[in-house]
């Protein structure tokens, strides 16, 4: 649309002709007053506070529905105005319950907000108030009738922003309520965008309600622990005796590419921080092979010993070592160096979720062929093969129905079972369940009119699930490098699996897919062992042969996975990092406590290969980062840490305010500049951004643009692997893949120690079970 | 069957077959229908048009937008059907025209609605009736029926090769889907709330294609403009304003019913002569000269003539031609409250400053006039109307508050003679109180 020039408040604007005065006005700072309208989903018309005087027109005209045309003019502030809304919050205000003492909402209001800017101070009505009692819907949803003031958000960010449909009006006039769709039960999805779009306290959540004052809260901005999509998240933390408790997650400041959506795991799956269960105090293993509590000095000792002790009498052949896909790039980091160079192994691995050595296989030679989150919610036309984005990728769900909707972009779907996204989809495919291997030889048959439609568009975003693996990956790259123009993303599990293989937490890869055997290779790492070590089903079955003396298991549960003789691991002494006594952590000799994603620093790369910034929300008494975990444990083994962490004058810092207390999410923006531009000292091993530096020289696709990073964007590195390169065991066998096949409430290990996510498990069940018998 | 009246200044066009038997096809052939079609079909779309825009016929429903202008505005070209649909969701109080016009003339809507669909190249044609004319679908689908089995409706209507078909349906009792916007949403399975507009259903209406919506009396008349010319038609109303309307007169007179009178008639005339005048010899109060929404008039104001344009004049509106009058034995505010209640039970509850507005005013005016009022409730009432009016999604606000408005306005000493605690002087024996649920 051409550019028209209008007048709003004397002042000259222009925007493209047809946009809607009200984000007009917005972009230029004009602030229009509004409960309905909000962005991205239809329009109502029905609060009628954004009125605006229109010269030339009799009535005041709604702001959201008016589009701006060349040489209008606007009045959007007026006695008349101001009176127009103040009527209409008068109004409101009768029926409210004025609860505000008690409200969650209370000064997060934006009924108390309007109210504030245009003074209903006086009642006109002395009749009864409409009452209705407050009712549960799940539990994470109760809604609090007398509040509501019947703006319709809810009601449309469930249904055309989650195409769940759930909320729907009853009754009429001044009778009207919100209702859920299983007669005073919701039966959806459980992602609480009701609560967060709601502008009062009407819809509050489970987890939440009446928990805190909102000003009691500080709001630090992280990325979500659960699963690989990596939304940006706010979460309220409120100081507590033994640390700091996080008492809300949302993303109301809309920062990052998930905007303000969130899934129930991202809303309400922070508990699992809290649980009882959490361990905060290291244990190791007495005499009569119980575990008891002891001292960080002496469980890091002991553990700190026993490695040395076999490195140096058996070789680091006889030490292996699992890493995490929940722990951050440079811890990730961090831990394979101090396995190659400090135990002086190549056994190393990680609980594979996603085939990404055989994708960057794939793409060796290529440059720009990865699709960022950004990419993928601004494509035209996106295949996605396999998989499961409702449950599994909430956010990849959300994006790709919100850029068919509004960008009416094309979406294609090849699956071996229905899903819910086939309703966006402009075509889809039933394949045979083993259809996936040979997809590629389909797709260039283009015979079906599926293939067709393809062939037709000019670009496109392709998204394949994990049933691709190996070979498969292989063909479907092929095809769409042959095709052209085209970008992948392929769909894994966790947090930061992703970053887990990018950081080379294999045997036979070093970060950045750089073989081990290539020669120069991490040339400044002292002494590493040339061969490949063993992936981590060899591991294990080593460990319970007794071939393997150690284990160093961080934020793993191998055992819970693996068919094994407990018994037969008694010989291999087992040290394990983690958050709860998991069924590994139980088999070990030394348990350390370790701090959550949401209690420390760093980064993380989702599944697409989007690298951002996590901070420190949370703090838990007698927990540690495992960075910090592995720092003393090199420590305590005699190691120059300076050899593993650049620190002191050497490095940078990189702890972004956070020893400066920046506050309510935002960056502290001299610690930005200083970080962006190398100039602030580095102080403290234990500061993961030190590793940056390193981990941006080093590792392949990282050079990262800072600024944005340390600003909380999020920046897309790149999948380079050299040409040809040549991975010696992660590619052979399909089967080290194990996907967690998380859904909506589980999030691997974590999940089983969150209770809301328990509950919402049970809640859903029993919606399922009465909608069987139904 | 309800009792017909008639009057000797009737000229009786669209009720010339009320009482007739019409509603028998070949009755309704025998007295001259499906003529008017016929010629349409001869004479083509533009000449339609034309007639229809020279005719001055007015829109019916109570806005009065010329028909003819409505009709040339939808698109020749459509990539989407166009619809004709017509409103019989007649909920007006004071307005029950359309009502007799089912009951008795149903092919003369049939035939209106066909003529609609040639003018503009419609081939689908909605008629919707109000929830609670349940009972005239029965008359209405049998016509239609009756049509279809005569080749009058269907793939090629009267052997010309075009193609039209009629679809009835009810609504479920709600006032606001006579809106026109609400009424598509409502026809379409939905929550009867109006549309934003722009786009006017012109150009995108039901099932987003061009619709014609128009009152179902105005559709009725259609036939009759065509069978005696536009000019004919024309000549019999006032400048702008052609032709004959119902006119439904209701409350305190000797004669009440329905009367087809030319439009521009003088109401007064109308009161006094044609339903015989105020019952059992009272004086008038008052006059709401056109449906429960339009604003009242006193006795001096009411000679006028009865077009849109003099009563617009004198600061009411022609609305639906609904004229309630309401004798000196009548207590305006019980007046004013029993209006304000429908209002408040029939606003769909969209927008707040109705949703809101008109409970509240429900609320005070029932205290009020229980005799629990106070100085400051008259002011806050006016307050709220006048904060309603011109702010609401729809006209179902306005139409509460300009009527409340100018029972304050013109009646305010009665409104003052309810405070203190001072029962309603015109509860007398015999006459039982208003109680609103």
């Amino acid at each position: 649309m051409p550019d028209v020039t209008f007048t709003v408040d004397g002042k000259k604007l222009t925007a493209p002709a047809g946009t809607l005065l009200i984000d007009a006005c917005r972009k230029a700072g004009i602030e229009i007053p509004a409960f309905c309208y909000y962005p991205g989903l239809s329009l109502q018309a029905a609060c009628r506070m954004c009125v605006v005087r229109q010269e030339k027109v009799p009535k005041l005209q709604t702001a959201c529905t008016t589009t701006v045309a060349e040489g209008q003019v606007f009045i959007t502030e007026s006695p008349e105005i101001a009176q127009a809304r103040k009527a209409t919050i008068e109004l409101l205000l009768g029926n409210h319950p004025l609860d505000c003492p008690v409200c969650d909402a209370g000064g997060e209001c934006e009924l108390q907000d309007m109210t504030f800017k245009y003074g209903a101070g006086e009642s006109h009505y002395v009749e009864v108030k409409h009452h209705r009692d407050e009712q549960q819907w799940s539990p994470a949803v109760f809604y609090d009738r007398p509040r509501c003031i019947l703006c319709y958000r809810c009601i449309r960010m469930c249904g055309e922003g989650m195409d769940v449909w759930a909320l729907g009006i009853h009754n009429r006039g001044a009778n009207s309520v919100i209702v859920p769709n299983d007669h005073q039960q919701l039966d959806c999805e459980q992602c609480g965008m009701c609560i967060d779009v709601c502008p009062v306290g009407a819809l509050t959540s489970g987890s939440y309600r009446y928990k805190t004052r909102p000003w009691e809260m500080s709001h630090v901005s992280t990325v979500c622990t659960h699963c690989a999509d990596g939304c940006k998240v706010t979460l309220g933390v409120r100081s507590t005796n033994d640390g700091a408790e996080i008492v809300r997650a949302d993303n109301r400041d809309k920062s990052g590419i998930n905007n303000d959506f969130l899934c129930a795991k991202g809303r309400f799956g922070f508990d699992f921080v809290e649980s009882p269960d959490r361990l905060t105090q290291p244990l190791v293993r007495n005499a009569a092979g119980k575990l008891e509590p002891a001292t960080w000095e002496h469980a890091l000792r002991v553990a700190a010993a026993k490695l040395k002790e076999i490195r140096d009498a058996r070789g680091g052949a006889a030490i292996g070592v699992i890493g995490s896909d929940r722990t951050t790039n440079e811890e990730n980091y961090l831990l394979q160096k101090f396995a190659r160079t400090v135990l002086q192994t190549n056994n190393i691995d990680h609980e594979r979720t996603t085939d990404y050595a055989a994708f960057a296989h794939a793409l060796a030679g290529t440059a720009g062929k990865t699709a960022s989150l950004r990419d993928i919610s601004s494509a035209c036309a996106i295949l996605l093969v396999g998989g499961n984005p409702t449950e599994e990728h909430p956010l990849l769900a959300w994006l790709l129905r919100t850029n068919v909707r509004l960008n009416r972009a094309r979406l294609y779907i090849a699956n071996s079972k229905p899903i819910k996204l086939d309703r966006q989809a402009k075509a889809t495919q039933e394949l045979p369940p083993d259809g996936f291997k040979s997809l590629a030889a389909f797709l260039d048959q283009g015979t079906s009119d599926f293939s067709k439609s393809l062939q037709a568009e000019e670009s496109l975003v392709v998204l394949f699930g994990e049933e691709f693996r190996g070979e498969a990956v292989e063909n479907l790259v092929a095809w769409g490098l042959k095709r052209g123009n085209v970008r992948f993303a392929y769909l894994g599990d966790h947090s930061n699996s992703r970053g887990a293989a990018d950081m080379g937490l294999f045997p036979d890869l070093l970060p950045g897919y750089v073989p081990i055997e290539a020669p120069g290779a991490f040339a400044e790492y002292p002494n590493r062992p040339a061969a490949p070590g063993k992936t981590l089903p060899q591991m294990l079955e080593a460990a319970s042969n007794g071939e393997l003396g150690a284990l160093l298991v961080v934020g793993a549960n191998p055992v819970s996975r693996a068919k094994l003789d407990h018994a037969a691991l008694k010989n291999t002494f087992i040290i394990v990092q983690d958050l709860f006594l998991t069924e590994t952590a139980a088999l070990a000799d030394v348990v350390l406590p370790a701090a959550s994603l949401y209690e420390k620093s760093g980064t993380v790369t989702n599944t697409y290969g989007d690298i951002q910034m996590v901070r420190k929300a949370a703090d838990r008494a007698g927990v540690k980062p495992d960075f910090e975990i592995l720092v003393r444990l090199a420590g305590a083994m005699g190691v120059d840490v300076s050899t593993l962490v650049p620190f002191g004058k050497r490095g940078t810092t990189g702890d972004l305010g956070q020893s400066r207390g920046a506050q309510a999410g935002e960056a502290d923006r001299h610690a930005v500049w200083l970080e962006a531009n190398n100039l602030e000292p580095k102080l403290s091993p234990f500061d993961p951004l030190a590793l940056l530096d390193e981990i941006e020289r080093l590792v392949p696709g990282y050079t990262l643009d800072r600024i944005n990073l340390f600003a909380g964007n999020d920046v897309h590195t790149k999948l380079e692997a050299t040409p040809g390169f040549v991975p010696v065991q992660a590619l052979s066998n399909p089967d080290l893949i194990v996907p967690a096949h998380d859904t909506l409430f589980t999030s691997g290990t974590l999940g089983q120690y969150s209770t809301a996510l328990k509950q919402l498990t049970q809640h859903q069940a029993k919606e399922l079970a009465e909608t069987a018998a139904d | 069957m309800p009792r017909l009246v008639s009057h000797p200044d009737e000229i009786k066009l669209v009720s010339r077959r009320f009482g007739m038997g019409a509603t028998n096809i070949d009755r309704y052939l025998e007295l001259g229908g499906y003529e008017a079609v016929k010629k349409c079909l001869a004479q083509g779309p533009e000449w339609i048009v034309e007639e229809m825009k020279a005719s001055g016929l007015r829109g019916r429903g109570g806005a009065g937008f010329s028909a003819g202008m409505k009709w040339s505005f939808v698109p020749k070209q459509s990539a989407k059907p166009k619809y004709i649909l017509v409103n019989g969701d007649e909920s007006e109080p004071g307005t029950c025209k359309d009502h007799l016009i089912f009951l008795h003339d149903p092919h003369a809507v049939i035939e209106g609605t066909i003529i609609a669909g040639l003018a503009v190249g419609a081939k689908m044609g909605f008629i919707y009736l109000r929830g609670e004319y349940r009972y005239l679908l029965e008359i209405m689908e049998r016509a239609v029926a009756d049509a279809y089995d005569r080749g009058y409706l269907g793939k090629n209507i009267f052997g010309s090769g075009n193609e039209f078909q009629i679809i009835t349906q009810t609504g479920a009792g709600a006032y606001e889907v006579g809106e026109e916007s609400a009424l598509m949403e409502s026809l379409e399975g939905k929550r009867g709330v109006p549309r934003i507009k722009p786009p006017f259903p012109a150009v995108v209406g039901l099932y987003g294609g061009p619709t014609v919506i128009n009152n179902a009396e105005t559709i009725a008349t259609v036939p009759q403009v065509i069978t005696m010319g536009a000019q004919a038609y024309a000549a019999l109303g006032t400048p702008r304003n052609g032709g004959t309307r119902l006119f439904c007169i209701s409350g305190h007179v000797e004669r009440p019913g329905v009367y087809e009178l030319p439009m521009g008639y003088n109401l007064k005339k109308m009161i006094y002569e044609v339903a015989g005048g105020i019952r059992g010899g009272r004086k008038l109060k008052a006059v709401v000269p056109g449906g429960s929404s339009t604003p009242v008039l006193l006795p001096e104001e009411i000679d006028i003539g009865m077009d849109f344009d003099q009563v617009g004049k004198a600061g009411s509106m022609l609305g639906s031609g609904g004229v309630v009058v309401i004798d000196d034995q009548t207590c305006i505010v019980e007046f004013a409250l029993r209006t304000i209640s429908f209002y408040a039970h029939e606003s769909c509850g969209w927008c707040i400053p109705c949703r809101e507005g008109t409970d509240w005013l429900k609320k005070s005016l029932t205290r009020f006039h229980a005799g629990f009022g106070t100085d400051a409730d008259i002011g806050n009432m006016q307050y709220l109307a006048e904060n309603m009016l011109g702010r609401t999604f729809c006209p179902l606000g306005d139409a509460a508050a300009m009527p409340t408005i100018a029972f304050l306005k013109k009646f305010r000493k009665e409104f003052e003679d309810h405070l203190n605690g001072t029962p309603c002087p015109f509860a007398r024996e015999g006459v039982p109180q208003l109680t609103v649920v």
